[in-house]
């Protein structure tokens, strides 16, 4: 006589071995995460569809924060040394060039450039500086911090970035890319937050073409 | 699921025992592994996606002189004006006097209006121009440069707007702000 329904045994599984790997593997992630670090200068990017990653190596910073104040941050200490030598020789500022090589970011005038100089590291911040003036074409001094980050890097490849927050006007942005201009700096990169192809656009359609002609 | 188990102590043991049940308490461990896997695909996905990526933008030489080398038809051009407020005008080929061609758009309905005209013209004839008014923010030029890529234009300018386009543009504004 056989049933039509079988009698079901209990199957119970131990889950503390999987509770085990889940934990490990949750550690090991949270041992990676780089946090990145807290900006002076707070900026919301914009996002775009372009999908190389910005570099890191060789850059010159520009960034214009939400009410179109404009700073400068270089990596390369050596040539920050070298700018704050070429300061001080040309316009007489008499800056500490260790302040001036050990600091992060700058935004202020030439003139207020040796006060901001003695403000604490932690204390030095965006919203407190006034940025370098870049108002119109006459005052703008960014032209001059760009003729001297040229000359620093004499024909050495360098990586010039452009970071604005989304709700700057257009007017420093323009003025920004006035700087630019002047010293021949015509090829420059934004940085943006990714963003995906929309489906069904011909960009998307141009990547799918080329990445089935690379698997062939 | 977790589940007590009574029966087991239901017996006495002897005299002078206080204690006679004893509960064992099996837990379902279930839950907590999801919420581990939950928590370790939220560290997976934001580790690799936190790196900025970084938009090329080309500028032209200061160009003193005419286009002569780039001919192209203003038929076969598209102006975009970026206002304040997110507005987004645009208009073909050469700017109406009377203004019969200016309409108004948005950042969604611009893509059809790009991917329309560029179907409709000649690939060497087709061509952009971006046109950003004082009170335009960042984020719309790189919105509209940003429509540039994913529609795949290959020329497209971004210029200095005229006094007539901007008096339009504000007139417009001022009328789709007073309704």
């Amino acid at each position: 006589m056989s049933r039509p329904k079988l009698p079901r045994k209990s199957t119970s599984i131990d889950m503390t071995a999987m509770c085990d790997v889940a934990f490990l593997l949750l550690s090991f992630f949270i041992l990676t995460t780089k946090f990145k670090a807290s900006e002076a200068i707070t900026v919301n990017t914009p996002s775009s569809v372009a999908s190389k990653v910005a570099p890191d190596k060789d850059i010159v910073l520009i960034t214009i924060d939400k009410n179109g104040k404009v700073f400068i941050s270089l990596d390369d200490e050596s040539k920050k040394v070298f700018i704050a030598t070429t300061l001080n020789t040309t316009k007489n500022l008499n800056l500490d060039v260790n302040k001036f090589a050990k600091s992060k970011f700058f935004g202020t005038s030439f003139t207020q450039l040796s006060s901001f100089l003695n403000i604490p590291e932690e204390s030095r911040k965006g919203n407190l500086l006034p940025g370098i003036p870049c108002k119109d074409s006459i005052n703008n001094e960014l032209v001059d911090w760009m003729k001297i980050v040229n000359d620093s890097y004499q024909g050495q490849k360098v990586n010039l970035l452009l970071k604005g927050d989304n709700l700057s006007k257009y007017p420093s942005f323009k003025n920004v890319i006035y700087a630019f201009k002047k010293n021949d700096f015509l090829k420059f990169q934004m940085v943006t937050n990714p963003e995906s192809v929309p489906i069904g656009s011909d960009l998307w359609k141009m990547n799918q073409s080329k990445s089935g002609s690379k698997e062939d | 699921m977790a589940e007590m188990d009574t029966s087991g102590g239901g017996h006495k043991k002897g005299p002078g025992v206080k204690k006679g049940k004893k509960l064992s308490t099996r837990i379902d461990l279930t839950p907590m592994v999801d919420l581990g896997f939950l928590l370790i695909t939220f560290f997976i996905f934001t580790t690799t996606m936190s790196q900025p990526t970084a938009f090329k933008l080309n500028l032209p030489k200061e160009a003193d002189k005419p286009d002569n080398d780039t001919k192209i038809k203003n038929s076969g051009a598209l102006t975009i004006l970026l206002g304040s407020d997110n507005h987004v005008f645009y208009y073909e080929g050469i700017l109406d006097p009377a203004g019969k061609n200016f309409k108004s758009s948005t950042f969604k309905d611009i893509r059809e209006e790009i991917i329309n005209k560029k179907r409709s013209t000649d690939e060497k004839d087709f061509f952009i121009v971006i046109k950003p008014n004082e009170e335009s923010t960042y984020k719309n030029v790189i919105d509209a440069l940003d429509e540039m890529a994913i529609n795949v234009v290959k020329r497209y300018a971004l210029v200095e707007i005229s006094e007539g386009e901007n008096q339009l543009i504000k007139a417009t504004e001022k009328f789709s702000k007073a309704n």
